[in-house]
């Protein structure tokens, strides 16, 4: 019986954290008497799209056994170059396609190296954090670009469900971006190979799989799901600011890991990634009602991933 | 024997790392039905032959063939096209992924209609059901197909990707040590399942270490040394001293092929 529940928890490894955040939920309702309401709640939500959106992308990259750091400054150049050329009279429509097809170029880019010249995916998407930051900041000449327009402005439409709960165009478009990344890891080849090459390369290699063109698509997969992050960034506050997300890659990675995906590639899920980002989202929220500086929240997320990453560890070695 | 035509045939592979010669003109013949076992001296290049063969490796010189035809094998997927499956040393598999994830593993099957073409939706049931058929066929017992790889022993993970290869393979099956890691019992059952194998009428190579294993189990052992091909001979016909002999250059073919001379050293 035990046996059996252990392998559970490592079959479905989003069930660890799913638990931790229901426990966190449960202390902080107890706890506090602001936090249960659905104002609150639907808060934590909406303050957890856009590092969410961001570890979505991260997620399939891991999976690999990769990792971007060059995600959320992928988006914040995303979101410069639609506000910006909205305000210069451009469409909004317009805008927006331009400034996912920037983010999708950059992905593209980075796979293209990475698989390409077969380098550590960790120096490429550090030289490019590098080099996208510079540029965000060369093209915003020193100032940020509040921006009103119904396109770009569209995720962060409120609409209340029951008359009174708080939900928005982004929350959906997320929950959809979700389900459609659960689908394509789980029920396509796409997935699988995915999976396979995270893994193992070289026996994916063996076993016929196309580990270059497989890593690449991550990579452009994942610069379209940055670009939509940008959406998401602009829905929640309408002013793109260069200097805006400069923790979101790391924050991505803390939710990824949380969320139990093994940063050693092909183990995980973008359901726990999910939870990882609520989990963080809750625990700021929380330990902000119940009064705690946010500096030490910071060390609680800290220690949080740590424990995470050895529970991971742990688990496995049980497993051998 | 001589009329028959190769299954596999290969005639003065080359292959170079830098320095050093892996491959030095060695030549290579797998006929219609038999289990040839290739025997060598660590670092003697049966596994860049073997490799250069499955179409893991390209060679630099030289020729294989098919069933007579001449063929170029750019990446592992052109040799399977030919029909030719490997079992590699380190199996190749992916062990967090189940059992019928790894046994269809780079030819996945999609749903029929627009499920499949449209949704690129995977066909789990039929791909876990026809891994059961496959894994039974070889009466390899295994309680789910959606158990994780890494929590099977080391003969059944052998036996997962034996079966993957034997399924999939119309032409021939390469084994690369398929018993080196393996006790007593499970290396029973892998060489139980090469002979189901060619029962089928299929070819095997197998690339092994140990003797009684390829005297058990051999039509014929192919020997290499030095990057190329010294001699096939019986293993009805020869002692394991005499091919132990021939992998340490302490004995060669005579050149008719009929005897074996000492060499003085």
């Amino acid at each position: 019986m035990r046996a059996k529940t252990s392998e559970f928890i490592l079959r479905t490894p989003a069930v660890g954290p799913a638990i931790a955040l229901v426990a966190a939920v449960l202390v902080f309702s107890l706890t506090t008497n602001t936090f249960l309401n659905s104002d609150n709640l639907s808060l934590i939500v909406q303050q957890s799209l856009v590092v969410g959106t961001l570890a979505l992308g991260q997620t399939l990259v891991i999976l690999t056994g990769g990792i971007d750091l060059a995600n959320a400054a992928t988006a914040v150049l995303g979101t410069l170059l639609m506000a910006k050329l909205v305000v210069g009279g451009v469409s909004g429509t317009v805008a927006l396609i331009t400034g996912i097809a920037a983010a999708v170029a950059i992905g593209a880019l980075i796979g293209g190296i990475v698989t390409g010249a077969s380098l550590p995916p960790f120096i490429v998407t550090l030289g490019m954090l590098t080099i996208v930051t510079a540029v965000s900041r060369i093209y915003a000449e020193g100032r940020s670009y509040p921006v009103t327009d119904d396109v770009l402005g569209l995720l962060g439409v409120r609409q209340y469900l029951f008359g009174h709960i708080e939900v928005t165009v982004g929350m959906g478009l997320a929950l959809l971006m979700f389900g459609g990344a659960w689908y394509a890891l789980t029920k396509t080849a796409w997935g699988k190979h995915v999976y396979a090459v995270g893994n193992d390369p070289e026996s994916a290699r063996l076993s016929g799989i196309n580990a270059r063109r497989t890593v690449l698509s991550v990579y452009v997969v994942a610069g379209l799901v940055y670009g939509i992050a940008a959406w998401q960034a602009l829905g929640r506050v309408p002013n793109a600011d260069p200097n805006a997300f400069q923790m979101g890659n790391l924050d991505s990675i803390t939710a990824v890991v949380l969320g139990g995906t093994s940063l050693f590639g092909g183990r995980g899920s973008v359901i726990g990634t999910l939870v990882g980002a609520l989990i963080v989202a809750v625990l700021r929220s929380g330990l902000t009602q119940a009064g705690i500086d946010s500096l030490y929240q910071d060390v609680a997320t800290g220690v949080l991933v740590i424990v995470a990453v050895a529970v991971d560890r742990f688990s496995r070695r049980k497993q051998r | 024997m001589s009329e028959q035509v190769p299954v596999l045939r290969a005639r003065g592979l080359v292959k170079r790392y830098g320095k050093v010669t892996a491959i030095d003109g060695a030549d290579f013949d797998l006929l219609p039905g038999e289990v040839l076992a290739v025997v060598g001296d660590n670092g003697a290049g049966k596994s860049s032959l073997i490799k250069a063969l499955s179409g893991a490796v390209v060679p630099d010189e030289g020729e294989i063939s098919v069933n007579g035809e001449p063929v170029r094998f750019s990446g592992p997927l052109d040799a399977r096209r030919h029909g030719i499956e490997t079992v590699y040393q380190d199996l190749a598999l992916a062990p967090a992924q189940d059992i019928a994830t790894n046994v269809f593993l780079g030819r996945e099957r999609r749903r029929s209609g627009p499920l499949g073409t449209v949704f690129r939706l995977l066909d789990a049931k039929g791909m876990r059901e026809e891994a059961a058929r496959i894994l039974g066929e070889l009466d390899i017992k295994i309680k789910s197909m959606a158990q994780a790889v890494e929590t099977l022993s080391g003969g059944q993970r052998q036996g997962i990707a034996v079966a993957r290869a034997a399924a999939f393979g119309s032409r021939v099956v390469i084994m690369d040590e398929p018993t080196a890691a393996l006790g007593v019992a499970e290396s029973a059952k892998v060489l139980d399942l090469i002979r189901r194998i060619r029962d089928r009428g299929l070819p095997v190579v197998l690339i092994s270490h140990n003797m009684p294993h390829v005297f058990e189990i051999a039509d014929r052992v192919h020997v290499h040394r030095l990057g190329k091909r010294v001699g096939v001979v019986s293993p009805r016909e020869r002692t394991m001293n005499e091919v132990v002999g021939l992998i340490t250059g302490a004995l060669r073919l005579s050149e008719d092929g009929g005897e074996l001379v000492e060499v003085y050293r």
